[in-house]
């Protein structure tokens, strides 16, 4: 079983990323990426968000006649957000302050409505809340790491105003040098390192398929030519 | 898709619509007296800049005065005010105003002014500046706001509020001149307004803002 989640994890994380391969939820991706403690705070309500709701519509699966599927998905996500949104207000508001719209926008990221009608309305509940935790892993791995290339390369920090999570004083976290590559903290600075990332998963995956292929027997590669 | 199923469509539909309003309900419940701290907090939090070095006993978030557009100070939004008091005199305003003229849209900025005319601080709280140019504004960000502690109208002339291109006496900032000739522009319009008004700003009771405040 064990091994099975390690698996999943793999697709979510790699080879079916909602980011990196199946594009969606482009939005916020590209928007709130601007920093590593923004890129993480958007990951984690999105991850909650499709935890929950793969749960709740697996649960509901049962009772829910195919021709109003989809505004019942709306709804269920629709309610999660908002109760995401007035968590965030309560315990962590200078990070709900500087994501803004985003929050509520979670609504409208499509990895969400994507997951519960590929799979949360067709599997078990723990199935659906596995699969809800590997892809909002994967979604949200890639907002952080996008998010911290970003603030690296364009202001020459990382971890800036982490007290937004923790609260206490502002922060400027580590500072490597004062200012940077301005263009990476601005909108094409978003695409840019969206396609960069997309660039070194594909060429990651080619060679690997490579490495595969030259070890494979000579008579199998034959064989199948 | 005949009358029962539409019917047992709509029944399931507003099932789930019950219990998706019951479970935002009790979030609301469960957070709202936290959110509401927190507001208070964070405009407390985001006074300080213009109170700290200032000796006052009144509440200052209870002391406001909202002043409806069109008015003289900066900005063509609603402009507040906090007035500071210790011991019934009057010690400092505290302006929340729009530098109007920014380079993304106006700068909502926080000045602190005493009695004597003199900045006790400046905050900068809203805006969409540049990030990495503008937005050094920021006090977070930089120290660039605190060069107005302390001064005047008199410290110095109003010809010398700008910026050291412009022929003034303030800093700019590397690669940004437009958000920070807009900030100091509003900071002495804010201080040329408190000049001519200021006794009117005292002199405002508390009463008339309590029945201000209950307007909805």
């Amino acid at each position: 079983m064990s091994n099975g989640i390690i698996e999943r994890f793999k697709v979510g994380l790699w080879h079916e990323n909602p980011g990196l391969v199946q594009l969606l939820g482009l939005c916020p991706l590209l928007a709130v990426t601007s920093s590593f403690v923004n890129g993480f705070g958007l990951g984690i309500a999105t991850l909650f968000v499709l935890i929950a709701s793969n749960g709740l519509v697996s649960a509901t699966r049962r009772w829910i006649q195919s021709e109003i599927r989809i505004p019942i998905y709306v709804l269920i996500i629709a309610s999660l957000v908002t109760c995401i949104e007035l968590i965030f207000k309560a315990w962590f508001p200078s990070l709900d302050r500087s994501l803004g719209i985003f929050i509520p926008l979670i609504v409208t990221n499509c990895a969400i409505v994507a997951r519960a009608e590929l799979f949360a309305s067709r599997n078990s509940v723990g199935s659906s809340l596995i699969d809800g935790l590997v892809m909002g892993s994967g979604f949200a791995v890639l907002l952080v790491v996008i998010g911290a290339f970003r603030e690296l390369l364009g202001q020459g920090s990382l971890f800036a105003r982490l007290d937004m999570l923790t609260g206490g004083e502002p922060m400027r976290g580590l500072v490597l040098t004062d200012g940077g590559w301005l263009l990476a903290i601005l909108p094409p600075g978003a695409f840019f390192s969206l396609a960069l990332a997309i660039a070194a998963k594909n060429a990651i995956d080619r060679r690997r398929r490579e490495n595969r292929q030259s070890a494979m027997p000579r008579r199998a590669r034959n064989a199948s030519n | 898709m005949n009358d029962t199923t539409v019917f047992r469509g709509g029944i399931t539909l507003a099932v789930i619509a019950a219990l998706c309003t019951t479970m935002v309900a009790l979030t609301y419940q469960l957070t709202e007296a936290r959110i509401v701290a927190n507001e208070q907090a964070w405009l407390e939090r985001s006074l300080q800049p213009a109170l700290s070095g200032l000796f006052f006993d009144s509440g200052v978030t209870e002391s406001k005065i909202i002043v409806p557009p069109p008015h003289e100070l900066p900005g063509s939004e609603a402009a507040i005010i906090y007035r500071v008091f210790a011991k019934g005199e009057p010690v400092a305003a505290l302006f929340v105003v729009s530098a109007r003229d920014g380079y993304a849209g106006p700068i909502r900025i926080l000045v602190g002014v005493e009695t004597s005319g003199t900045v006790s601080g400046v905050h900068v709280l809203e805006h969409q500046e540049t990030p990495g140019l503008g937005d050094r504004v920021e006090s977070s960000k930089s120290d660039w706001v605190r060069q107005f502690d302390g001064r005047s109208l008199i410290d110095p002339a109003p010809g010398g509020w700008a910026i050291k291109g412009d022929g003034g006496q303030f800093d700019q900032l590397t690669g940004a001149s437009v958000t920070p000739r807009a900030v100091i522009k509003a900071i002495k319009e804010t201080l040329l307004y408190f000049e001519t008004n200021s006794e009117a700003i005292f002199a405002e009771t508390v009463a008339d803002t309590d029945n201000k405040e209950k307007e909805p």
